[in-house]
């Protein structure tokens, strides 16, 4: 095989670049046309879908889908990094074990993940049932359709994300490091502060960034545990393509999240390769 | 300290899977209504063999999954094994392509692939969820097969040609024996990715292709009843054993399990 054998590339560089890239393009182009009257996308040059963007009541949104992101990466981040600790700390075999038992959950869709709390939290569901049964309420709590349902489902569904990146950063650990900090006197905490935390900043980032994108661009799981006033940038967008029929604007506030993303991922390959950076150091 | 770490991990684990074993567990409850347990019946389950929607949906689903499983495995490996053999020119550009699918939040590639379809007028149904499916599933099939690759060094290979053998023989006697289970296990993974998928689905699904997540989503609007517990538990439960073989697989000869991201 010589450099023909380049040519096996080829079907998947042109299926993505017609089927990932192209679409993109497209609909980079359709944000500045017009919608017609009857919900029609008509060819005419705007950039009014970009500034109405800017009206109050889609800044709110912003704004809220931002602050959810957040408390979602933070969320996963503080349940993530105990767990993926544990495992980088536990005989090999075992760790195989955990985080295939992490992992898996990915697979499963949104959507069937939020469904399983949705049996759980709603109000004839499995908590309330129980509280009305010992007779601790009168009447069942309402503990789904709000900011706090949508909160907990979108830590359940995002966690996977944040253990892996974490569990790579904390296994390439330098123990050398950690061990010369202990001979000098330090205390678990200290070492762990001034070692362990600063060392695992990629995963951190990784981690983060993976869990904050997705947040930005979920719509599943407010649809299916939120109420109708816990809209994300996801919901907006979705009902711009279905109900509103405004496929130019949905295509503008589209664009935006993707060079948000796009931002935000970049930071993630800056992470990746000064994780490189760290192993080839301490490998030397 | 360690012993608090443990407790904390083990209850992180009850966290995950507590929601989904409940699920299972009430797709056996008689109780129509609410969640007092009013008996073990397989009702729900039979109700789903006798509706025609729910066959419908799931022969959609595992046609897609089963024609996506065939192209994007041998799409993706292809690519894989060129990008471990051989230097490209704009390498980060083409990389890019391949890794970004994977990280941009799946609702725009579902709405870009729908403002395709709509502005070349192709019709929505079986074959823009196809082409949807490889879409998104080419580039894990390369992420797990060119790790693989990394993953075997590059000594065997050049072994086999010093003593002789032609580059062909070299493929088919050495390097496609080493990557089979991790090609193998990406199959499985896109078939699994490709059932489960709702999201991008969704969006490019017409009105004759409805897959099995898609149907849920519309039961769950339209109210909740019993029969999406039964169809919510065999998602659950086919996904995880799929998923379990091919990590299984996956981890089968590879010196260390690595996560991909």
């Amino acid at each position: 095989m010589n450099k023909k054998g380049k040519l096996l590339a080829v079907p998947t560089l042109v299926w993505l670049s017609l089927f990932f890239a192209l679409p993109l393009l497209v609909m980079l182009v359709v944000s500045f046309y017009q919608r017609g009257l009857y919900g029609q996308v008509v060819p005419s040059f705007t950039i009014d879908n970009y500034l109405r963007f800017f009206e109050p009541l889609y800044m709110s949104i912003l704004v809220e889908t931002l602050i959810v992101s957040f408390i979602t990466t933070i969320g996963t981040l503080l349940l993530a990094y105990p767990l993926a600790y544990y495992i980088s700390k536990i005989p090999r075999s075992r760790q195989n074990i955990w985080l295939i038992l992490v992992m898996v959950p990915f697979w499963i869709n949104f959507l069937i993940r939020s469904y399983a709390w949705v049996i759980i939290l709603r109000s004839q569901g499995i908590i309330n049932t129980v509280l009305l049964k010992i007779g601790i309420i009168e009447i069942p709590l309402n503990l789904l359709y709000n900011w706090g349902s949508v909160m907990l489902g979108m830590i359940y569904t995002l966690l996977p994300f944040m253990v892996l990146p974490l569990y790579v950063s904390l296994e390439k650990l330098d123990k050398q490091r950690l061990e010369a900090a202990y001979d000098l006197g330090a205390t678990r905490l200290r070492a762990f502060w001034h070692i362990t935390l600063p060392l695992t900043k990629p995963g951190i980032i990784i981690g983060s960034v993976l869990v904050f994108v997705s947040s930005l661009g979920m719509f599943v799981v407010p649809d299916i545990m939120g109420g109708a006033k816990s809209m994300l940038l996801g919901n907006v967008i979705q009902n711009q393509f279905l109900s509103a029929r405004d496929w130019p604007f949905g295509s503008a506030i589209s664009m935006l999240m993707i060079i948000l993303s796009a931002l935000l991922i970049a930071l993630y390959y800056k992470a990746m390769q000064w994780e490189d950076e760290n192993t080839r150091l301490e490998g030397d | 300290m360690k012993r608090l770490l443990s407790i904390f991990s083990f209850s992180m684990l009850a966290f995950i899977y507590l929601p989904m074993l409940i699920l299972v567990i009430y797709s056996f409850n008689s109780a129509r209504i609410n969640a007092v347990w009013s008996g073990f019946t397989f009702d729900w389950y039979r109700s789903l063999v006798d509706n025609r929607f729910v066959l419908e949906a799931v022969a959609n689903s595992l046609t897609i999954a089963f024609a996506n499983m065939i192209i994007s495995t041998i799409v993706g490996t292809l690519a894989a094994y060129a990008f471990y053999k051989y230097k490209f020119k704009l390498d980060i550009l083409w990389k890019g392509l391949i890794y970004f699918p994977i990280l941009i939040p799946e609702l725009l590639m579902g709405l870009s692939l729908l403002i395709l379809f709509s502005q070349v007028n192709i019709p929505l149904g079986k074959v823009t969820l196809l082409i949807a499916h490889i879409t998104f599933s080419i580039p894990f099939v390369y992420m797990i097969v060119i790790m693989r690759l990394q993953d075997m060094g590059r000594e065997l290979e050049e072994a086999a040609q010093d003593l002789g053998a032609t580059p062909w023989t070299t493929f088919f006697k050495i390097t496609l024996p080493v990557i089979s289970s991790s090609i193998f296990a990406s199959a499985l993974l896109v078939f699994t990715l490709s059932l489960d998928d709702f999201i991008i689905s969704f969006f490019v699904a017409g009105p004759n292709s409805t897959t099995l997540p898609i149907y849920i989503y519309g039961m769950i609007k339209r109210g909740i009843t019993p029969e999406i517990n039964a169809l919510a538990a065999l998602m659950i439960v086919t996904t995880m054993i799929l998923v379990m073989i091919a990590e299984l697989l996956r981890r089968r000869g590879s010196k260390n399990y690595t996560p991909f991201y």
